[in-house]
């Protein structure tokens, strides 16, 4: 699996993402510079990390979104190329529009930073597929706006075509339908809030996201 | 000529930074405040010197990037 991991000022788990890559593909990812027009050939899978792209200025994600590379992103994402974007990269694919709602403040206000636990909602995608529908797992947050928000229609539309990937086990930031993640209609783009790159090694404190790194690693290289 | 655009989240949006305000004032004594909203003042300078051309400029900028329409409406002030 060749992943590219999008580089924006202010990223700050882009290495923690390149290095969960890495670890079980054994593939060093290419890091992209935001102001990069263009993705390089032969990519598999793009990251799109977390952290404060552009300071957060304007909104979370807003800035990040309209950077040249984005652009690129969306053209592969096009062409059925598969993204994961955790945490601020979330923000940054529902801004870009490659996945729809949006990501505001957190219910209670309060930066969250803890170990969370997750349900998993579907197992049928490339990111979920190493996990039984209804699983458990416990994966960090560290977000301040993680609040998905979507209208009504797109949530129905949301659960009907299965596209919920990941709820929150109990109340964390106010998302509708205690909403984690989400998954694009063909089901090769998943935005989420929580991080799965920092639960890949036992120094995390837990190996929760190896899986969907180990799914993505044998499924996206035989897509 | 100068644009000022505001962003505001839509009704219907709950607002906890607005709900924090609200709770903050009521502690201060500041009883009666049924409802707070908080939204974004963007003042922009513009070469622009046709005020329909600006507007039409400026609601552009909105959509593309100053709002998120999916979960702000925004409104535009040319002077």
């Amino acid at each position: 699996m060749r992943a590219a991991v999008l580089v924006f000022p202010g990223s700050n788990c882009d290495r923690d993402l390149a290095v969960a890559f890495r670890n079980i593909s054994g593939i060093e990812p290419i890091m992209v510079w935001h102001k990069e027009t263009s993705l390089p050939g032969d990519i598999d899978i793009v990251g799109v990390p977390g952290g404060f792209s552009f300071g957060d200025y304007l909104r979370c994600g807003a800035i990040a979104g309209r950077s040249p590379i984005s652009k690129a992103l969306v053209d592969f994402v096009g062409k059925g190329g598969y993204a994961l974007g955790v945490c601020n990269g979330f923000q940054v694919l529902t801004e870009t529009g490659l996945l729809p709602g949006a990501l505001m403040r957190n219910g209670g206000i309060k930066f969250v930073c803890k170990p969370v636990e997750l349900e998993v909602s579907t197992s049928d995608s490339a990111f979920t597929g190493g996990y039984a529908k209804g699983d458990r797992i416990t994966v960090p947050v560290a977000h301040h706006d993680g609040n998905y928000n979507i209208d009504a229609d797109g949530l129905a539309q949301l659960q009907g075509e299965d596209r919920i990937a990941f709820r929150y086990a109990g109340e964390v930031n106010g998302s509708v339908d205690r909403i984690a993640g989400v998954l694009s209609e063909n089901r090769r783009v998943l935005g989420m809030m929580p991080h799965p790159e920092r639960a890949v090694d036992v120094v995390h404190g837990g190996t929760d996201g190896v899986a969907m790194f180990e799914t993505l690693a044998s499924q996206v290289v035989a897509a | 000529m100068k644009a000022r655009v505001h962003v505001m989240l839509k009704s219907g949006v709950l607002d906890p930074q607005g709900e924090a305000i609200r709770h903050a004032l009521g502690s201060l004594g500041f009883g009666g405040v049924d409802g707070v909203r908080q939204g974004k003042v963007i003042e922009l300078d513009l070469a622009e010197t046709d005020a329909d051309a600006a507007r039409a400029r400026v609601g552009e900028m909105c959509e593309k990037l100053l709002a998120n329409t999916v979960i702000e409406s925004y409104s535009v002030e040319i002077a």
